[in-house]
């Protein structure tokens, strides 16, 4: 038996430590550590309501907005704030474009590189890559000459030390691409990297920069008339449009093919890291206000040990059906380890019983993240594009079934391969491609409007804190990229009562509940094979596939003390 | 690594003529687009080693490293490749675990006193530091490791620079600036997240030009946060005609009138936003209707709610610089501080951590 630890885990946002034990060459059991805190609930007590969306914001600035938004959403909630249809629509703008930049990124720049070999890519005929790459692509960028430039590029940095892509796991048995495919993977990379860089300017022309933009409660800030060169006027929907077009190209002539390509060499990956068999999703994209959640794009709902008959409502207001728990947890509630505590009555106390840093592991302690442990109705739950996908098939859209069909049509796989490593990364494009389909069908909405002068961007009846209740309660849904997020807010006298965050990582990268059951981080690690100690690349593949936001660490480590993580490599 | 940036660009078949079109841009990138600025530019890539350069994570939430490859000049694949020796950043690099660890420890032990380093977030010192840890080390002990033989230290955002959100009160785990922890004089690039052609700059000035740009008493480079955001404001007419929003999406908001009013910040935030803008010149906060939070200001999250407008400020003339006014509500003055207390070579003695010291008696 041998405790693999990896820490710190990369290519995500922040600080996350895996510990997995190996048996037999397969992983028996798993530990997820979230290993930094910054108390933000804590800080938000005491402040004006407005202002909690730029707070709350700076959670993260890889998924910059979904913070934001749910905020006003919780706040807007708690003061019966309705939002005019065209900051809807902006908002919901700034949604989409995120989430087809996000999942862009996180495929090229945060994933491929479990999947993709670039030390590999440099054995690659570019002559032959540029004819593969135009089977399934029409991108007319993908030429003999710009694949060879690439493999230039690499071939010079790889002769200067790879830089950012030293001491990768290249060469393992695990990497199963052509070169010719990962020279395509490589340069892609580079494009994608290029390319991100433009579709967040939609975010900067309504909220005014990228990463974290502007919102505000009741609206959005900016103002529309098509008569004045300081508001969104023609020139600035005119890139907006233009954005969304190089967007459209980009995702469905590069991103998904691509996924394809790479996805069609890992068909083994359709068996492990399906983890959990429950999945939730808050729904995402009101049409018809966030208060009517049955006219969303994305649908509310949880589906249950993989039984598509049935899509179980979500009540957020309900104190028995969403809890924290903090048994595994570095903190402590009031009533004891354990209770678990609905968010409107949360309590943020730091309490670490860890190791003394430096440490080796964290084997033999309870008590082991910085993360809670979410649960809804008692049930661990997965989130993320997976989970919406799954929910919205069960709650039979049409619209996204046909898409699942197709994909795994075009991949020669059953549906079950959905439930799998290989299924959640194919489901981030997905979930990439409807956002895109959405994205257009939100701004031709926009355009609209604009059409007939119907631009009011804010709902200012309740903005002064002297038209609020004494007391007011509310809670902030969210579908973001990730998955599942909501904040719930208790508003006191004009001020920040209480104030509580469940995100996507919680409940995916969690640790165990007092129960022992596990969260999808560690679940989906259990039964994967480990062919190499000390290039786990495994654990990552899956660990990536839920594109978690937050840091971790994984080392090597067995009963006899030996530490794998300090055997010297290479 | 450790060769010129010329002989790297030979190596890649690159001529003499691409050469010294890229130094042209670089040269235009740092402020120098003059050609004595060129030629500089020339011989110090000709002659200069591309330093080693590690990017460490601590308290954060990654805007910054997001908003650094949201660069446009030059785009950041560009710089990766051609002008960062880029050994070490969570967010990117292909290894993970003990083969992450070695990266940065290889880049250290090879580059002593040469390598430069990158701190994205603060480090939180509540608690024997055990709020932030990475390999079951803290923060801070990576930190005081990294620093020990670094030739220059940049404290990326607001989180390096002044501590940021998670030192907002009542700061729950102690998140301190990395000035106020290393024995070194630290280049601070504050915002959350600072513009990315900001910090693109900040690297041409420190891999093209050997030194660092002249700073303020903060350790904030003069070039990009020596006005303040009204002062360069497009709207500023409006401020001075008594033209202002009254609430949002009023007739006044859709003409672009002065937002002070609305609580904006830019009055007392000494930053770029107005003049550089973001994501390649698209916009700013003001110019998309919202006030100027104050981003890049120390201790901005606790100066007062963002919506209440400032009290009346002085009328400072355009020409103040951050030196000569000071933090007007800032809850760190720095009053008594030599205005010319600047940095202007790496080597010289810490200026910036004596000018902190004094910040801190203020407190």
């Amino acid at each position: 038996m041998t405790r693999v630890i990896v820490d710190p885990i990369t290519r995500i946002e922040g600080h996350l430590r895996i510990e997995a034990v190996v048996e037999n060459g397969v992983i028996t059991d798993a530990f997820s550590a979230g290993t930094m805190v910054r108390g933000l609930e804590k800080i938000l007590i005491g402040r004006d309501p407005r202002d909690a969306w730029a707070i709350t914001e700076r959670v993260c600035g890889v998924c910059t907005t979904v913070h934001a938004l749910a905020s006003v959403r919780a706040v807007e909630d708690a003061l019966g704030i309705a939002v005019p249809p065209t900051a809807e629509l902006i908002r919901n703008i700034m949604m989409a474009t995120l989430y087809v930049q996000d999942h862009v990124v996180h495929f090229y720049h945060l994933h491929a590189l479990d999947w993709v070999d670039i030390v590999n890519a440099l054995k690659a005929d570019p002559k032959k890559a540029a004819e593969l790459a135009g089977s399934f692509s029409k991108w007319d960028k993908n030429t003999p000459a710009y694949f060879a430039q690439v493999q230039d590029k690499i071939k010079a940095f790889a002769a200067s030390g790879l830089g950012i892509f030293a001491n990768g796991y290249w060469g393992h048995p695990a990497y199963k691409l052509p070169p010719e495919v990962n020279l395509i993977g490589v340069a892609h990379y580079l494009d994608a990297l290029e390319w991100q860089k433009e579709v967040v300017k939609i975010h900067t022309v309504f909220g005014g920069k990228n990463p974290h933009p502007n919102y505000l409660v009741g609206g959005v800030p900016c103002s529309i008339d098509t008569n004045e060169v300081a508001a969104i006027n023609g020139e600035r929907l005119n890139l907006v449009a233009r954005l969304i077009s190089q967007a459209d190209e980009f995702v469905n002539e590069v991103y998904i093919p691509d996924l394809l390509a790479v996805a069609s060499f890992y068909k083994d990956w359709a068996q492990w890291g399906g983890g959990l068999k429950n999945y939730m999703s808050y729904g995402e994209y009101p049409t018809q206000g966030y208060g009517k959640p049955e006219a969303f794009k994305y649908p509310r709902g949880v589906v249950l040990n993989r039984d598509l008959s049935t899509v179980h409502p979500v009540n957020p207001r309900d104190s028995q059906e969403i809890k924290e728990y903090i048994a595994s947890s570095w903190y402590s509630y009031e009533g004891g380890d354990g209770v678990g505590v609905h968010p409107w009555a949360g309590e943020t106390k730091l309490n670490y019983t860890g190791p003394k840093p430096p440490f080796e592991s964290l084997e033999g302690h309870a008590k082991y993240s910085f993360l809670k442990t979410p649960r809804w109705k008692e049930n661990p739950m997965e989130v993320g594009p997976l989970a919406r996908l799954v929910v919205a098939y069960a709650s039979g859209h049409t619209d996204v079934q046909e898409l699942v069909k197709d994909t795994l049509g075009k991949l020669n796989v059953p549906v079950g391969a959905l439930f799998s490593t290989l299924g959640r990364t194919a489901a981030r494009g997905l979930d990439a491609a409807l956002g895109m389909i959405w994205l257009k069908e939100f701004f031709g909405q926009l355009m609209e409007r604009v059409k007939i002068n119907e631009t009011s961007t804010f709902n200012g009846e309740r903005w002064e804190p002297k038209s609020w209740p004494m007391d007011a309660q509310g809670v902030g849904l969210v579908e973001a990229p990730r998955g599942s997020l909501a904040h719930w807010i208790k508003i006191h006298d004009g001020k920040i009562d209480n104030y509580q965050l469940v995100v996507p990582t919680t409940w995916n990268g969690s640790p165990r509940d007092a129960k022992g059951q596990h969260s999808s981080f560690e679940a989906s690690l259990i039964g994967t094979p480990v062919a190499n100690l000390e290039q786990p690349v495994e654990i990552i593949r899956t660990i990536h596939s839920f594109d978690p936001c937050l840091a971790c660490a994984v080392h090597l480590y067995d009963p006899q003390g030996r530490h794998i993580s300090q055997i010297s490599f290479e | 690594m450790g060769q010129s940036i010329w002989n790297s660009m030979q190596q890649k078949g690159y001529s003499r003529r691409d050469f010294l079109q890229f130094c042209a841009t670089a040269a235009t990138v740092a402020g120098l687009g003059s050609q004595s600025g060129v030629a500089q530019v020339v011989s110090a890539f000709e002659k200069k080693e591309k330093p080693a350069v590690v990017w460490m994570h601590f308290q954060e939430c990654t805007c910054c490293s997001e908003s650094f490859i949201r660069a446009s000049h030059p785009i950041v694949v560009d710089a990766l490749l051609d002008v960062l020796d880029l050994n070490y950043t969570e967010t990117l690099m292909a290894a993970s675990g003990f083969q992450a660890e070695k990266c940065l420890s290889d880049t250290i032990e090879k580059n002593k006193g040469k390598y430069i380093v990158l701190v994205e977030g603060a480090v939180p010192t509540g608690n024997d530091g055990v709020y932030c840890m990475i390999g079951g080390k803290t923060a801070e002990s990576i930190l005081q490791t990294v620093a020990k033989d670094a030739a220059a230290i940049v404290a990326w955002g607001s989180c390096a620079s002044n501590g940021c959100v998670q030192a907002a009160k009542p700061n729950p785990t102690g998140a301190t600036p990395i000035y106020k922890l290393v024995d070194k004089p630290v280049i601070n690039v504050p915002g959350c997240p600072p513009i990315a052609d900001v910090m693109m700059s900040v690297v041409t000035h420190l891999l093209v030009l050997g030194q660092v740009p002249k700073l303020d008493s903060q350790g904030r480079p003069k070039e990009f946060y020596g006005r303040r955001v009204h002062d360069t404001c497009y709207r500023r007419p409006n401020y001075d005609a008594g033209l202002f929003v009254e609430t949002w999406d009023d007739e006044n908001a859709r003409k672009g009138y002065c937002l002070y009013k609305m609580g904006c910040k830019g009055p007392v935030t000494y930053n770029a936003c107005s003049v550089v803008k973001w994501n390649e010149g698209t916009s700013y906060p003001i110019q998309s209707g919202h006030g100027c939070i104050g981003c890049s200001e120390a201790g901005f999250w606790d100066n007062g709610p963002f919506y209440q407008h400032l009290a009346s400020f002085p009328g400072f003339g355009i020409e103040s610089t951050a030196d000569t006014v000071g933090t007007v509500v800032g809850v760190a003055t720095l009053a008594g501080v030599a205005a010319h207390a600047v940095v202007t070579n790496i080597r010289k003695r810490p200026v910036i951590k004596e000018v902190h010291a004094d910040d801190q008696k203020e407190l």
